[in-house]
């Protein structure tokens, strides 16, 4: 009971210096917390794809596209339950500040295969009989205002033009980790205008997505669609929706490692932050160890006290931190809303946020409690302050 | 009368651990800010490096880039004409049509995936770009199953160096020869014969068109009559601001990012910059209170305090960009979201970001410094001598 009674009043002697260095640490363990949000944020796309879809795409590349008939042939392999297909539109809203992504949809499969979309029944009958209806997520309705029946205008930019659409339905996410910031259209009225415009280009499709009988068995399956079109014009690659995302990811690898190396600067600076204070304040207690030391206070009693202030500092600081991180990230969520569909703290982060302030506390403490503890006690008693 | 320079500098050296691990905290915080500015300078200079001011590029209305855009065989005709074109010194137009696609390679060693810009080339192709110089082997012969690599390329891809051979379109393409281009984005590319790519690919048209201009002031002439052209559909681009266009959003992105994070890093060094000084201060009230009986007025003292602190957040700052300028070694390969290729770019230092980063630690040390400083201008003379 002493020893704790000790370390608090210690702890709050320097009101000024421990207070500025609990701001420290609390600024410090908002950023990491905030950092690592962000890190798992970018890798969101993959958590929520599903395992259990698979996505055929050119074996050339993503802008290569596949003949619609392909289609007909992958609903034959064995394993595999249902098909569809959808086009990256690459539309553009007003201006390139606007992006969202946007797709053109076999629109009665696909929205079956993707059940985690949730759209009211009567909506979806609505956007189904519209051949120009668009279906929208919750997120991007409110960031652009959209309500149903409402005209958008996109300009393509991959297929050039105006194209006109009405808002038909508007889709939530079943869960808080679905993306709500897409817009689906009918690829039938995308076929039809490239029919007129470049036949060249009708009839094609950017990806197949089929939903499979079994997870397990994904691989395979994907194995023998491609080997269908092995040595075709357009030979394809299938994958499973995860790792197709996580190929996203991978690109932008180079920008995530640098925010993760980054995540943990923030920890040093503050380490040395809190070192610094340590360092003083047990600089400036010398003679008191040295005190303690004569009455009987043994060396492992003085380093409990040092640690326990150190600590303590770092774990308010570090409390503190978490409690501003969560009207921080309502505030990115807002603000980032077109990068990241949600921006979520997670229970993890929490953990990791207030282990890395005991860390911090720690290591500000060794170097102080091993002077306090080797001090010889009569140069301890004779320096001043 | 002001205290003298060393007073404050000699104070910093007495207290030799505490100063390290103050101006470390600062120097990491100025080593993240120098690196951010860094990584997007070099992103942006090797896109602008990558045009040139004489070329104009020519891509298909509201088409992004180069890859998305496609260009008609008989409108190319069209552009080809156009009376602003250079001559070369074969007597020939400097205008290249080409092929832009993007096919999936893998990294070497590695599973790994990342998008390649191919290009198809024309005659004039290399002529037009001073920057591109082969290194090894030969030009791809036209008509061949031929191609050479970016240098980066050959690096970091399979199939991608000299001799081996990648596949696609049904065909084994062999690598005959390596390109070097400086830091431009051509370093990331892979280029052919145009009408070679378009048979494998079943692709029968054009991606982009590129010329030089007999003269820069002749561009606006030139672009309005193609723009304007109800046949075209195209739109002209100055080469240098097509690329700067490209890496636009990226180095914003990256921009953001780096201040956002080095402001919010910076409050926890500037914390710990004032809790040094205020210790500092603290520690030699008697001091101050001898200096001021000693005639110094509260402002020297100020200033002399304040002095101590921007030091410690300028040995900061030199010693953060000391250690950010050996990230220049490091070359860093990412997707571009706007063009979904891979790029290959370094970090950059320049005189601008050196002087922008050391204003930073400046001001760093100025805002942790002022606080403790007007604490030490306002004490009370006498109450200050009598404190041990």
């Amino acid at each position: 009971m002493f020893v704790l009674k000790l370390i608090i009043r210690n702890a709050f002697r320097h009101k000024l210096r421990t207070g500025l260095t609990i701001l420290g640490v609390a600024v410090a363990i908002m950023a990491f917390g905030l950092l690592r949000t962000l890190i798992s944020a970018w890798y969101q796309g993959v958590e929520s794809a599903s395992a259990s879809r698979l996505i055929t795409r050119n074996a050339i590349s993503l802008t290569f596209t596949l003949p619609i008939s392909y289609g007909e042939k992958i609903r034959s392999v064995p394993g595999v339950r249902k098909v569809s297909y959808a086009n990256w539109f690459g539309g553009i809203y007003i201006s390139e500040k606007n992006f969202f992504a946007n797709f053109a949809i076999d629109a009665r499969n696909y929205l079956d295969l993707y059940p985690e979309f949730v759209i009211p029944p009567e909506q979806k009958d609505a956007f189904l009989t519209d051949r120009k209806g668009c279906v929208i997520g919750q997120s991007l309705s409110e960031r652009f205002g959209w309500k149903l029946g409402d005209p958008v205008t996109l300009r393509g930019t991959i297929y050039p033009g105006q194209w006109s659409f009405t808002v038909r339905a508007i889709y939530q996410g079943a869960e808080k980790s679905t993306d709500e910031s897409q817009f689906f259209f009918h690829w039938d009225y995308l076929n039809e205008v490239m029919k007129k415009t470049s036949p060249g280009r009708a009839d094609m499709v950017g990806v197949f997505v089929e939903s499979i009988e079994d997870a397990d068995r994904a691989a395979e399956v994907g194995r023998s669609i491609d080997e269908l079109f092995r040595n075709s014009l357009a030979e394809t690659m299938t994958e499973t929706e995860k790792a197709f995302q996580m190929s996203f990811v991978a690109m932008t690898g180079a920008i995530v490692a640098a925010i993760q190396i980054v995540s943990y600067v923030v920890i040093v600076i503050i380490m040395v932050v809190a070192a610094n204070t340590m360092a003083m304040t047990a600089r400036e207690r010398i003679p008191e160890y040295a005190t303690m030391k004569t009455l009987g206070f043994g060396a492992r009693y003085i380093a409990g006290a040092i640690f326990g202030e150190s600590i303590t500092i770092s774990l308010v600081g570090g409390l503190l931190g978490v409690a501003l991180s969560f009207p921080a990230g309502t505030w990115i969520e807002h603000s980032l809303k077109q990068f990241f569909p949600a921006f979520a703290i997670s229970t993890p982060t929490i953990v990791l946020d207030l282990v890395a302030s005991v860390i911090v506390g720690t290591v500000a403490a060794l170097f102080p409690a091993w002077r306090g503890t080797t001090i010889n006690v009569a140069d301890g008693l004779r320096r001043i302050g | 009368m002001a205290i003298p320079l060393s007073y404050s500098f000699r104070n910093l050296w007495t207290r030799r651990l505490t100063t390290v691990l103050t101006a470390s905290g600062m120097a990491l915080v100025v080593f993240v800010f120098a690196a951010t500015l860094m990584l997007a300078e070099g992103l942006q200079k090797t896109l602008v490096q990558t045009g040139s001011p004489d070329n104009v590029v020519v891509v298909r209305k509201s088409a992004g880039s180069e890859v998305q855009s496609t260009i008609d065989r008989n409108l190319a005709a069209i552009v080809e004409t156009q009376p602003e074109i250079a001559v070369g010194r074969d007597g020939n137009r400097l205008a290249a049509k080409e092929l832009v696609v993007l096919i999936s390679l893998i990294k070497r060693g590695t599973e790994e995936a990342a998008n390649v810009v191919i290009r198809g080339i024309g005659n004039q192709s290399l002529a037009l770009r001073p920057q591109v110089r082969l290194v090894e082997g030969r030009m791809p012969r036209p008509g061949s199953s031929e191609i050479i690599a970016g240098e980066s390329v050959a690096r970091r891809f399979q199939g991608g160096g000299m001799g081996e051979t990648v596949r696609f379109g049904m065909r084994d393409w062999t690598v005959v020869g390596i390109f070097e281009a400086g830091a431009t984005a051509y370093s990331s590319e892979i280029w052919g014969d145009a009408e070679q790519l378009m048979q494998a690919f079943r692709r029968p048209v054009y991606s982009s068109m590129l010329f030089r201009l007999r003269d820069r002031s002749a561009f606006d002439g030139v672009k309005s009559r193609i723009e304007s052209d109800p046949r075209l559909m195209m739109e002209a681009k100055v080469e240098t601001s097509y690329y700067r266009e490209q890496s636009e959003m990226m180095a914003t992105f990256l921009r953001i990012l780096g201040i956002t994070l080095t402001v919010i890093f910076s409050l926890g060094a500037m914390i710990g910059a004032m809790i040094t000084m205020y210790a500092a201060v603290a520690h030699r009230t008697p001091e101050v209170g001898t200096l001021r009986a000693l005639g110094f007025s509260r402002r020297s003292i100020l200033l002399a305090f304040l002095l101590e602190s921007i030091l410690l957040g300028l040995a900061g700052g030199f010693a953060g960009l000391f250690f950010a300028s050996f990230m220049q070694l490091i070359t860093i390969s990412t997707m571009n979201w706007q063009t979904f290729s891979e790029l290959a770019f370094s970090f950059t230092l320049n005189g601008n970001i050196i002087l922008q980063s050391l204003l930073f630690a400046v001001v760093m040390g100025f805002v942790g410094g002022i606080l403790p400083a007007f604490r030490a201008a306002r004490m009370n003379i006498v109450e200050a001598l009598r404190t041990t």
